[in-house]
């Protein structure tokens, strides 16, 4: 079986974030992370080897230089084999998503693609649907839950309410990893000397033949929302005090 | 005259809330609206489409959602009326459908606009869970839009001109991906990101039976109730209910934080609401320093007494 995980490098969640000539994050200081929903994905990944041992996991990412990290990361978690796809280039969802399936595609045989059902930057939720109709194989976003039996892929995907629909797919498809899916596991020290030594694979976008990047979706500027100011602590007697909420929240603020 | 296409999110043959936002926007465009819905009783939902230009109903003796005949169908709809814009709602369908569409009919989408300038061809959005916004111009002649719920104003209409309906059927194309059923959850849960009053816990709430006051209030205000993190990974709540960067990001009226601290992570998810109760008995907590009204205290005797003084008013 030959499994490709799709992971996106983003700065950490608790990574102080400032805006750079407007339209980019200052990157001086930050930390950067897997996506916390691609680690979903790759520990999916994982857990599938664990029960089909001779299947092949290879992790496959599209950013600069500074992504091999993350790639490192993947790999000392368990994967087997990385892509890079290195450029520093800006890039809609739209053209990574071709990108990435140009890659998958010219590795030969894929079965089963785990990716995130949103990397927490950009927060676009797009990349892995466009993945999936570009290589025109059936996709699930937000799964919790995953199953695989005989080419038969059994998913469970949150939807609004707390409901869940069970849907019913053909390999190969594409998995949007959700939260509730796995616990990722930690590299362990062994994994991630292992890791040191697998080779990643570089490519160009040259050498998937694409020579001109079509982004049809221009960021004009990125900006911090205002601030909220400061609200009150009502003080006293606890009793009293719930009373003064409530009143407040009815008669002052109308919420009630 | 340019034309916009609404898709009108129907559950179970009921409207969502917020496709009224969707409708009211779509008008403000100036342009020509046309409303999509997948219903066999359209009476019942005409009221909410007064003032469209067109309705187009989509018939079936089953019209459960496979995302593969939704999307074939709407693809269809788009090249035949020549919709140059379609707006829908950033809900669980709406984030599964828009972006097939957007690849089967080569448009551009943005998820979760919180902002929409026709004219000047500019949608703000929120990125890094809302700790920042961007304003994305697109270039594309046909345009994708979800717009993220509770955010955009609702206007009646005054229209007396009847829509014109036109009925069209689903398209059944082969399902790659099938839908067997829904599994209800064990509650009713009012969905979050929709709700107009959430209350939240978090790991001051000690353990998962102690939800149940939260629970309890939720049912008197017709409330959500969400949770933190640090809640879901010890156990006390489900992921569904998790608030925040990696959960959900929501937007009621209300939001009331008990024994929460407030991680820049969880406040990501909820910053947006319109006023933040904070209940927690550290002082110090950050989440203060976001709430509009805070009450320092123990929320073993506070939530129980709010839901007193709550009842009062609800029971009236």
């Amino acid at each position: 079986m030959n499994i490709f995980v799709c992971i996106k490098q983003v700065p950490d969640t608790e990574a102080t974030l400032s805006v750079k000539n407007g339209k980019t994050i200052n990157e001086d200081g930050i930390k950067w992370i897997i996506s916390p929903y691609d680690e979903h994905a790759i520990e999916e990944a994982l857990k599938l080897k664990a029960k089909i041992p001779e299947s092949n996991i290879t992790l496959i990412t599209l950013g600069p230089k500074r992504c091999e990290s993350a790639l490192r990361g993947g790999l000392a978690m368990g994967a087997d084999h990385a892509i890079h796809i290195e450029t520093e280039e800006h890039m809609d969802n739209r053209a990574i998503a071709k990108a990435l399936a140009i890659a998958i595609k010219q590795e030969g045989n894929y079965n089963l693609i785990f990716i995130g059902k949103q990397a927490i930057d950009n927060d676009s939720y797009l990349t892995h649907i466009y993945l999936a109709e570009n290589l025109g194989i059936p996709v699930s976003t937000n799964v919790t839950l995953f199953n695989y039996e005989s080419e038969k892929v059994f998913v469970e995907r949150e939807i609004d309410g707390g409901e869940k629909e069970k849907i019913e797919m053909t390999t190969p498809c594409v998995i949007g990893a959700a939260k509730g899916l796995n616990t990722p596991r930690y590299p362990s020290l062994m994994g991630m000397m292992k890791a040191k030594k697998i080779p990643i694979k570089k490519l160009s976008l040259q050498d998937l033949e694409i020579d001109e990047i079509d982004n049809k979706i221009i960021v004009e500027k990125l900006f911090a929302p205002a601030e909220k100011p400061q609200g009150r602590v009502i003080e006293g007697d606890i009793g009293d005090a719930v009373k003064e909420l409530v009143k407040a929240l009815k008669d002052e603020a109308k919420v009630l | 005259m340019a034309n916009i296409g609404v898709y009108v999110e129907l559950k179970e043959d009921k409207s969502k809330k917020s496709n009224k936002e969707a409708i009211s926007l779509a008008k403000k465009s100036g342009k020509n609206v046309y409303a999509i819905i997948f219903t066999n009783n359209l009476d019942q939902h005409l009221d909410e489409l007064k003032g469209v230009k067109k309705i187009i109903q989509i018939k079936d003796q089953d019209l459960f959602y496979q995302p593969d005949y939704y999307s074939d169908t709407i693809s269809n709809i788009i090249k035949d009326f020549n919709l140059n814009d379609l707006i829908g709602i950033c809900s669980a369908q709406g984030k599964d459908l828009f972006p097939r569409i957007a690849a089967k009919t080569d448009a551009s989408l943005v998820n979760d606009c919180i902002d929409i300038d026709f004219e000047n061809n500019l949608i703000t959005k929120p990125v890094f869970a809302g700790r920042l916004l961007t304003k994305i111009r697109v270039e594309d002649e046909f345009k994708m839009y979800t717009i993220r719920p509770n955010v955009f104003p609702v206007h009646a209409s005054d229209s007396e001109e009847e829509p014109e309906v036109i009925t069209k059927e689903l398209n059944k194309i082969e399902l790659k991906t099938r839908i067997k059923e829904i599994v209800k959850s064990d509650s009713k849960k009012i969905d979050l990101t929709e709700a107009d009053i959430i209350i939240s816990g978090g790991r001051g709430m000690k353990e998962k039976e102690n939800f149940k006051m939260l629970e309890e209030i939720a049912k008197l205000l017709n409330a959500g109730v969400g949770a933190s993190r640090a809640a879901v990974d010890a156990g006390f709540a489900t992921s569904d209910m998790q608030v925040g960067q990696t959960g959900k990001v929501v937007n009621p009226k209300l939001y009331i934080a008990c024994g929460i601290s407030g991680a820049i992570q969880h406040f990501a998810g909820m910053k947006t609401s319109k006023v933040i109760v904070a209940i927690n008995k550290d002082s110090e907590a950050p989440i203060f320093k976001k709430a509009d009204y805070g009450i320092v205290g123990d929320l073993f005797k506070v939530v129980p007494l709010l839901k007193k003084e709550l009842e009062k008013i609800y029971t009236e």
